[in-house]
């Protein structure tokens, strides 16, 4: 008899893609899912004895295949999954190249644009990153059963809606894609804003949506999925630079740059190389080539500004938001002076949602400290206290105003 | 993770069906475990008698009270309970929705808790 196979192992490397596969010939979220369940029982009943297969995702695909095939057959009569068609048989449809881009096709599915945010986020975070309900709540701080309802009303719209199982073609690809980026962005951010609380789960949103770009990349290696990958390493690598002993937020200029991580840097700086060797450059990309700047230079004032001012032009081409414009204005600042920024942040002050938007009021108080108006530094500081819920922020912000009241009056 | 299913309906719903209709459900009900059972959900579970054959239980002052039924201001009864092994929360809740009275009752699911290891240097 053989070695027992250790099936937890074998979960943990299949499960995604065989449920990924499943989804597409079973046509069903939930039907796939138990077919999955299924074909891994019949593993465990079935391997000890006869030996492991010798390729085990497609002995399970083929597996749940059929499970899932008979489940239809005996379910089709009745009403609630008339949706269901049977497929065809097996074989036909178990190529490998099809089965190498079923995980692409459930990311796209997952990301699908008529799903609100937050169901795709939720829905990515459980199908392709192989979280349990319960991790993904913790992680975004919902409750479980907000999360569980949240997902299955995500599956419910993408079957009544008849969502196709499918990547995008070229022609709707430059569309789409940003939507699939957005999501994983999203989770990165949402993980990486606080590091502090992250550290105490047991999952790593940032780590996951690292991974999912890696997927990403391998199988379809566009311009801007590179850039994507760049941005959220060349971040990563500040990571344990950025907040101070007390948990508090230590901006860019003032990190200590040695603490940063320059393995990361690198995978960064090589995953944008690709990215700019592939037109046209995108916003994410353009992102990753600031964020490369600052990588590369060996402090705040040694850094190329005019560089990065021109960056942020550039990028305001393409998304004119009044953030990147903020951004843009800061980097101005540090190209030209405080009292040329401060001048652009007044235009920008017509736009509603940044004059509630803490970092804004952040930014005008740092360039009035600089300017040497402690006053109107304060105010600006106040304000933007009054605005921030995160802990390492307000505590950057307290630290700001306390160092106002030290220098000579 | 182990999951309890909670099985909750109106007795009353149930004493109006008919002979042919009881005796349907009850066929589903087992119908379902043998399919949970087939794919290594089903752990345990039973249905229930009627709450008015239950008996409530307290300890107060070392004295042992017993009171009859829970009491009848809840509008639905406990019928039944499964403990189901699932992947996670929405797993649970999938399989849980194929528990026949979920169309006319309520099944709550819930994540068991593992009691902690029991103290080892405590008197035994």
């Amino acid at each position: 008899m053989n070695r027992e196979p250790d099936i937890e192992r074998l979960y943990q490397q299949h499960s995604r893609r065989v449920l990924a596969t499943l989804i597409r010939l079973l046509g069903d979220f939930d039907m796939a899912e138990e077919a999955m369940q299924e074909a891994f029982m019949a593993a465990v009943q079935q391997w000890p004895e006869q030996g492991m297969p010798d390729n085990p995702a497609a002995w399970l695909i083929r597996t749940g295949q059929r499970r899932g095939i008979d489940q239809i057959r005996r379910r089709q009569t009745t009403r609630q999954h008339a949706h269901l068609v049977v497929p065809e048989e097996p074989v036909a449809s178990l190529d490998e190249r099809s089965i190498q881009h079923d995980p692409l096709r459930l990311l796209f599915t997952c990301c699908h644009p008529s799903l609100a945010l937050d169901e795709r986020v939720a829905l990515t975070l459980r199908e392709m990153c192989a979280l349990t309900t319960e991790q993904v709540a913790r992680a975004l701080l919902l409750k479980p059963a907000t999360l569980a309802q949240r997902i299955v009303r995500a599956k419910r719209k993408l079957s009544d809606a008849g969502i196709p199982y499918e990547v995008p073609d070229a022609r709707e690809l430059p569309e789409r894609l940003p939507d699939v980026l957005r999501v994983i962005y999203l989770v990165f951010n949402e993980g990486y804003s606080r590091t502090a609380g992250e550290s105490l789960l047991d999952v790593s949103l940032s780590g996951e949506a690292m991974e999912l770009a890696e997927a990403l990349a391998r199988l379809l290696p566009r311009g801007e999925v590179f850039g994507l990958q760049a941005l959220m390493r060349l971040h990563d690598a500040r990571r344990d630079a950025r907040q101070g002993p007390d948990g508090e937020l230590i901006p860019l200029e003032e990190q200590d740059r040695s603490r940063w991580d320059r393995q990361r840097i690198r995978e960064g700086l090589l995953g944008l190389e690709r990215a700019l060797a592939l037109s046209p450059t995108g916003p994410y990309t353009l992102q990753a080539s600031i964020a490369a700047e600052h990588a590369r230079s060996p402090s705040a004032e040694a850094t190329d500004w005019a560089r990065i001012v021109k960056l942020y032009e550039a990028l305001y081409q393409q998304q004119p938001s009044p953030v990147i414009a903020l951004n843009r204005a800061v980097a101005l600042a540090m190209r030209d002076g405080p009292q040329v920024g401060l001048r652009q942040l007044e235009t920008l002050e017509g736009h509603k949602a940044i004059v509630n938007y803490h970092l804004f009021h952040a930014a005008r108080g740092d360039l009035h400290r600089r300017a040497g108006q402690p006053r109107e530094a304060r105010i600006a500081y106040e304000r933007a206290l009054a605005l921030s819920v995160q802990e390492p922020e307000r505590r950057f912000l307290e630290r700001r105003l306390g160092e106002l009241d030290q220098p000579e009056r | 993770m182990k999951y309890a299913a909670l099985v909750y309906y109106q007795e009353r719903l149930i004493e109006a069906m008919s002979e042919q209709e009881w005796r349907d459900l009850n066929q589903e009900c087992l119908a379902g475990v043998e399919r949970l059972t087939d794919q290594g959900h089903f752990l345990a579970g039973q249905a229930l008698q009627p709450v008015e054959s239950a008996a409530s239980v307290r300890l107060r002052d070392g004295e042992v009270l017993i009171s009859d039924g829970p009491f009848a201001e809840t509008k639905e009864q406990l019928a039944g309970f499964y403990l189901l092994e699932a992947r996670d929360l929405n797993e649970a809740v999938q399989l849980a929705s194929r528990i026949p009275p979920a169309r006319f009752g309520t099944t709550e699911v819930r994540p068991v808790r593992e009691l902690p290891p029991r103290d080892t240097g405590a008197e035994s």
